[in-house]
C-alpha cells in the first residue's frame, strides 16, 4: 500500500469511528426526538420501531396539559433576564481585575469561583424561606435573582479570561490618546470582546435554561420554566412515553438549537480561557 | 487609575457575592441550632448538636457521602478519559467532522430533567427500553437498570451529559496545539503514541484542570437527575447528600435537620474546594 | 531648562531594579534616541515617561510642569508602538481621530485633520479600511498618522520599524526623519538597532542595565566613546580591541607594545597613573594593510566582501583576531600574510574597568 493510500485508509478509519461514537451519543436524543411523533402504542413497542406513520398529537395535548407556551415564556424570561442582569454586574468587575490587577486580584478570583462550589443544598432552606418572607416563591423575579447570583463568578471569570486576553498596548494606546478609563471600557473593551462577551451570555443562558434545582424547589405552577414542568412527567400516570417525549421535546428543542447555531462562539467561551 | 475606581467597579460582584455567601449560610447554621420543623411551628427552642447528630445518626448519612464522592469520581474519570480519547479522534479531519462536532455537543443542552427521564424510561426501563431489546436480542436477561444499579445509572446519564463539555473543550486545545511542534517530534523518530503521551498530554494539563474545576462544582451538586429518576432509592443506594437534605427538608419539612446537613454538605464541598482550588488554581492563568 | 527634564528616575518591578537613576534633559526640538541592547530598560524608561508605567521615584517635568503622577491620558504624549496596537474595530479614519474624539473637537475641525495627515502619509485611500485589511507599512502609517493628529508635545517611538521588512524599514525611516523635520516637534525614539540611532537622532542616550552609559551625537559616541561598551556598542563592524602586552610610559612617549611591535605615541597628558591592563580600542577603518613594514603582522582568515568595501578578519600571532577595512578590489587572499598599520591618531585606551583613560586623539590634536 502506498503511503497515500495508508493515510487514505487511516481518514476514513477515524471518520468512520468519529461518526460511530457521535451517533451513539446523539442516539437517545434522537429517539426521544422519534418517539414525539409516535402513539403511545407505538411508543413503547418491542422491538423498537424506527418505521412510522408520525403524528402530532402529542404536541398539543402536552401544551393543553400543561401549558407549556406559559413554562417556556418564564424560561426564555428568566434565561435572558438573568443574562443579562449578571453581565452588567460581571462586566465591570471583570474589566476591573483584568486591566488594573491588584495583590489581591488572584484571591478574589478564586474566592469567587470557591462561593460556586458553595452547594445549593446548603442554603437550600434559608433561600426557600428568604422567598417565602419577601413575596419571591413562584415568582420569575425571585429565579432571576437566583440564577444571576448563582452564574456571577463563572461569568466573571469568563469575562476575566476574555479581557486578559486583548493586546494590552491597544489599550495603552487609547490612554495615550487620552482616553478615560471610562472611554477605554466602552470604546475599546468592549467592541473588542464582543464575541466573548457572546459566548459568555450563551453559556449562562444554557445554564439557566437547563437549572434544575432552584426551578424545582421554589417554583410551582406560575413562574415554573420548563425544567420543572417536565419534572411534573416523572411521575408516571402509566406509560405515556410519547407525550413524555413531546414535551422533552419542546422543552429542549429551543436552546439545543440555539446552542447548535451559537456551538462555534459557545464553544470558545467554554474553555475557560484555558486555550489560548 | 485610580484603586478606589477599581474598587468600585468590582463591588456589585463582590458584595452580592458576599451577601449571596453569608446570609444564607449564617442562617443556615443558625437553623441547625434549633428545633425548626414547618410541620410544628412556634416550637423553635435551641437544640444544640441535636440535629447534627441526628443527621448524622440518620442510616443515609454515610451512604450518601460516599455516594457524592463516587459519583463526583466516576464522572470525572469517565469524561476526562473519555474526553481525551475522543477529542484525539475526531482533532484530524474527516467527512463530516462539523455535524460530528454538533452531534456531539447536543447532550450538553439537554436539561438534567429531560436526561433522566429519556434515560429513565427510553434506554433503562426493563420491559420496552432500547438497552433491554437490545439485551433481549443478544440472548441476555434484560437489566432493570435503576433498580439493580441505580447508583450507576445516575452515574451514566450525568456523565453523557458532562461528556461534551469535556470533549469540546479538549478539541478547542488540540487545534491550538503546535503542529511545528509535532512535526519536529516525528523528525526525531515520535510515533503517534510518543507524541500523544510527550506532547498532547502536556499541552492539555490547563484544559483537563478546567474541565475538573467546573464539572466538580456542578457534580457536587447533583439533584434532578436523582430527582426524577430513581428518587435516592432504591433505599439510599443512589441517594448522595443533596437529595438526602431536600429529602430532610422538603419531604419531612424538619429544617434543623436539614440545615445540619447542609453544613456537612458545606464542609464537603470545601475540603473538595480546598484541594481542588489548590490544585487546578496553578494551571490557571489568573 | 531643558523641555522634558528627567531627575533621578528610579524604576523597580517586583524585584527587579529596571531603571537605576535616570538624569537625562531634552530639548524642544530634538529628536532623541534611546539605543541599548534588548532588556537595558529602554521601553521601560520610555513607557515611565508616557505614565504607562509607574515611576517609583524621581521626577518628570515636561515643558515646565511636573507630570511625574500624572496619568498617561493627561499627559500630552502620543506614542507609536512596535505592535501598532490599532484599535481593530475601527476604520483608519475612525483610528486616526480617536483621540480628537475624545477631546470632543468639533467635527469639522476634526475632518479637517484627519484629511490633512491622511494626505500626507498616502492614506487617504484607505480611510474607510479596517487595521486588517491593511499591510504592514499601511498600518506602521496609520499609527504615525494616529500619534500625529494629536500634535502632542512629544512623540514617543517604542521600535517602531521593527516589524517591517529591511527595505520598508530604510523608507520608514527616512519618512520619519523627514516627518521630524517637518513638524520640528520633540520626539523620543527606542530601538536596539544602532543604525536607526545613528541616522535619525540629533542625541543618541544609549542605556545600559537601567543606566545611561553617555549621551551625546551620533558622530561624539562614534568618535569619542568614553566606554568600552558605547565603542564596542556603536559602529558595524565592532570596533577592534586588542589586549596588548605592555605599555611603558617614556617622558611624552607612550609605547604600546604588542607582539614585538611597539605603537609610539607622543602623549601630553594620561588621567593619573598606568593601569594595569590597557585594551587598545581601534575601529576596523582606522587600520591599513600594507606591503611591508606597518605595526602588525597576521594571517588572514575571511574576507568579506560588501561591494562597496572588504572586511578582512585577521588572525595575529597571539591568535587574536581583528578586523581591517580594505578597498573593494583588494587582492588579498585568504590565508596571506598581511601588514597592518594603525592609524595612530584613533586609537582609544581603555583601563581595567573598561573605561576610557586616555583619548590620544584628543591629546594628539593638543601638540
Ligand atoms: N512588568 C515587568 N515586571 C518585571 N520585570 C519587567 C517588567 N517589564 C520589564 N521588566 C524587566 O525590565 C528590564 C527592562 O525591560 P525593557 O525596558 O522592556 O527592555 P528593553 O530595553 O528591551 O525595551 C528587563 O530585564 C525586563 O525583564
Ligand atoms: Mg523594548
Amino acid at each position: 500500500m502506498t503511503l497515500t493510500q495508508q493515510r487514505k485508509l487511516k481518514t476514513l478509519l477515524v471518520g468512520l469511528a468519529s461518526w460511530t461514537v457521535a451517533l451513539l451519543l446523539f442516539f437517545p436524543i434522537f429517539w426521544m426526538f422519534i418517539t414525539s411523533f409516535k402513539t403511545e402504542l407505538q411508543a413503547i413497542s418491542v422491538p423498537p420501531q424506527l418505521f412510522f406513520e408520525p403524528t402530532f398529537e402529542n404536541f398539543s395535548i402536552v401544551q393543553e396539559r400543561s401549558d407549556y407556551l406559559k413554562h417556556a415564556w418564564n424560561s426564555v424570561v428568566t434565561s435572558f433576564g438573568a443574562t443579562l442582569l449578571a453581565l452588567i454586574i460581571a462586566i465591570p468587575a471583570a474589566y476591573s481585575m483584568a486591566f488594573f490587577p491588584g495583590k489581591k486580584t488572584k484571591d478574589i478570583l478564586l474566592w469567587m469561583l470557591s462561593t460556586k462550589m458553595l452547594p445549593a443544598v446548603g442554603v437550600l432552606v434559608p433561600i426557600y424561606i428568604l422567598s417565602r418572607d419577601y413575596g419571591l416563591l413562584d415568582s420569575k423575579l425571585g429565579l432571576v435573582i437566583i440564577f444571576t447570583l448563582m452564574n456571577l463568578p463563572i461569568i466573571v471569570w469568563m469575562l476575566f479570561s476574555y479581557f486578559k486576553d486583548l493586546p494590552k498596548e491597544i489599550l495603552e494606546a487609547a490612554r495615550m490618546d487620552g482616553a478615560t478609563p471610562w472611554d477605554e471600557m466602552v470604546r475599546v473593551v468592549l467592541p473588542l470582546s464582543v464575541g466573548g462577551i457572546a459566548s459568555t451570555g450563551l453559556l449562562s443562558i444554557v445554564l439557566c435554561w437547563n437549572e434544575a434545582f432552584w426551578s424545582l424547589n421554589l417554583t410551582a405552577s406560575e413562574a415554573a420554566p420548563l425544567t420543572a414542568m417536565i419534572a411534573s412527567y416523572s411521575s408516571p400516570e402509566g406509560l405515556f412515553w410519547a407525550k413524555l417525549s413531546a414535551a422533552s421535546t419542546l422543552a429542549c428543542a429551543p436552546i439545543v438549537i440555539f446552542g447548535w447555531f451559537c456551538q462555534k462562539q459557545l464553544v470558545q467561551g467554554l474553555t475557560f480561557g484555558a486555550v489560548k | 487609575m485610580k484603586r478606589s475606581i477599581t474598587r468600585l467597579l468590582m463591588a456589585p460582584s463582590v458584595i452580592l457575592l458576599l451577601a449571596w455567601m453569608i446570609v444564607p449560610l449564617s442562617m443556615t447554621i443558625y437553623f441547625s441550632t434549633i428545633n425548626y420543623n414547618l410541620l410544628y411551628p412556634g416550637r423553635n427552642n435551641f437544640v444544640g448538636w441535636m440535629n447534627f447528630e441526628f443527621f448524622i445518626t440518620d442510616p443515609g448519612f454515610w451512604i450518601a457521602i460516599s455516594n457524592t464522592l463516587i459519583l463526583l469520581i466516576s464522572v470525572l474519570v469517565i469524561t476526562v478519559v473519555l474526553g481525551v480519547a475522543l477529542s484525539a479522534l475526531i482533532d484530524k479531519p474527516f467527512y463530516g467532522r462539523n455535524v460530528v462536532r454538533v452531534l456531539l455537543i447536543s447532550p450538553f443542552f439537554i436539561m438534567p430533567t429531560v436526561n433522566a427521564l429519556i434515560w429513565k424510561n427510553m434506554m433503562m426501563n426493563p420491559v420496552y427500553g432500547i438497552f433491554a431489546w437490545i439485551s433481549q436480542t443478544l440472548g441476555f436477561e434484560p437489566i432493570d437498570w435503576l433498580s439493580d444499579y441505580p447508583l450507576m445509572s445516575v452515574i451514566i446519564m450525568v456523565s453523557w451529559q458532562w461528556l461534551p463539555f469535556a470533549i469540546l473543550v479538549f478539541v478547542t486545545a488540540l487545534q491550538s496545539q503546535d503542529t511545528e511542534q509535532k512535526e519536529a517530534a516525528q523528525m526525531d523518530g515520535a510515533n503517534g503514541w510518543h507524541i500523544f503521551r510527550y506532547l498532547t498530554i502536556p499541552h492539555l494539563a490547563r484544559p483537563i484542570a478546567v474541565v475538573v474545576m467546573i464539572e466538580t462544582i456542578f457534580l457536587l451538586a447533583v439533584f434532578a437527575e436523582i430527582y426524577v429518576s430513581t428518587g435516592g432509592g432504591p433505599g439510599y443506594d443512589s441517594t448522595n447528600l443533596a437529595y438526602l437534605i431536600y429529602n430532610q427538608a422538603l419531604l419531612q419539612y424538619d429544617v434543623g435537620v436539614a440545615s445540619a446537613g447542609g453544613l456537612f454538605a458545606v464542609i464537603l464541598a470545601n475540603i473538595v474546594a480546598f484541594f481542588l482550588i489548590r490544585a487546578v488554581g496553578k494551571n490557571l492563568t489568573v | 531648562m531643558a523641555y522634558l527634564n528627567i531627575t533621578d528616575l528610579q524604576k523597580h518591578y517586583d524585584n527587579y531594579h529596571a531603571l537605576r537613576g535616570i538624569n537625562l534633559a531634552i530639548n524642544e526640538g530634538e529628536f532623541i534616541v534611546f539605543v541599548g541592547p534588548s532588556g537595558c530598560g529602554k521601553s521601560t524608561l520610555l513607557r515611565t515617561i508616557a505614565g504607562l508605567e509607574s515611576s517609583t521615584g524621581g521626577t518628570i517635568e515636561l515643558d515646565g510642569r511636573d507630570i511625574t503622577e500624572l496619568s498617561s491620558s493627561k499627559r500630552d504624549l502620543a506614542m507609536v508602538f512596535q505592535s501598532y496596537a490599532l484599535y481593530p474595530h475601527m476604520t483608519v479614519a475612525e483610528n486616526l481621530s480617536f483621540a480628537l474624539r475624545l477631546a470632543k473637537e468639533e467635527q469639522s475641525v476634526i475632518d479637517e485633520k484627519v484629511k490633512s495627515v491622511s494626505a500626507s502619509l498616502q492614506l487617504d485611500k484607505l480611510l474607510e479600511r479596517k487595521p486588517r485589511e491593511l499591510s504592514g507599512g499601511q498600518r506602521q502609517r496609520v499609527a504615525i498618522g494616529r500619534a500625529i493628529v494629536r500634535q502632542p508635545k512629544v512623540f514617543l517611538f517604542d521600535e517602531p520599524l521593527s516589524n517591517l521588512d529591511a527595505a520598508l524599514r530604510v523608507q520608514m525611516r527616512l519618512e520619519l526623519a523627514r516627518l521630524h523635520k517637518k513638524l520640528g516637534t520633540t520626539m523620543i525614539y527606542v530601538t536596539h538597532d544602532q543604525v536607526e540611532a545613528m541616522t535619525l537622532a540629533d542625541r543618541v542616550v544609549i542605556l545600559n542595565a537601567g543606566q545611561i552609559e553617555q549621551v551625546g551625537t551620533p558622530l561624539e559616541l562614534y568618535r569619542s566613546p568614553n566606554s568600552r561598551f558605547v565603542a564596542e556598542f556603536i559602529g558595524t563592524p565592532k570596533m577592534n580591541l586588542i589586549e596588548l602586552d605592555n605599555v611603558v610610559r617614556e617622558n611624552d612617549t607612550l609605547h604600546l607594545q604588542l607582539l614585538n611591535a611597539s605603537i609610539d605615541f607622543p602623549v601630553s597628558r594620561t588621567h593619573g597613573p598606568l593601569p594595569d591592563k590597557i585594551i587598545m580600542g581601534i575601529r576596523p577603518e582606522h587600520m591599513h594593510l600594507v606591503e611591508t613594514g606597518g605595526d602588525l603582522v597576521g594571517k588572514v582568515e575571511l574576507i568579506e566582501h560588501l561591494g562597496s568595501e572588504a572586511y578582512t578578519h585577521i588572525r595575529l600571532s597571539n591568535d587574536q583576531t581583528i578586523i581591517v577595512k580594505a578597498p573593494a578590489r583588494t587582492s588579498i587572499k585568504d590565508g596571506e600574510q598581511v601588514h597592518i598599520q594603525v592609524d595612530r591618531n584613533e586609537v582609544i585606551l581603555f583601563n581595567d574597568n573598561n573605561r576610557v583613560f586616555s583619548v590620544i586623539a584628543e591629546d594628539a590634536s593638543h601638540d
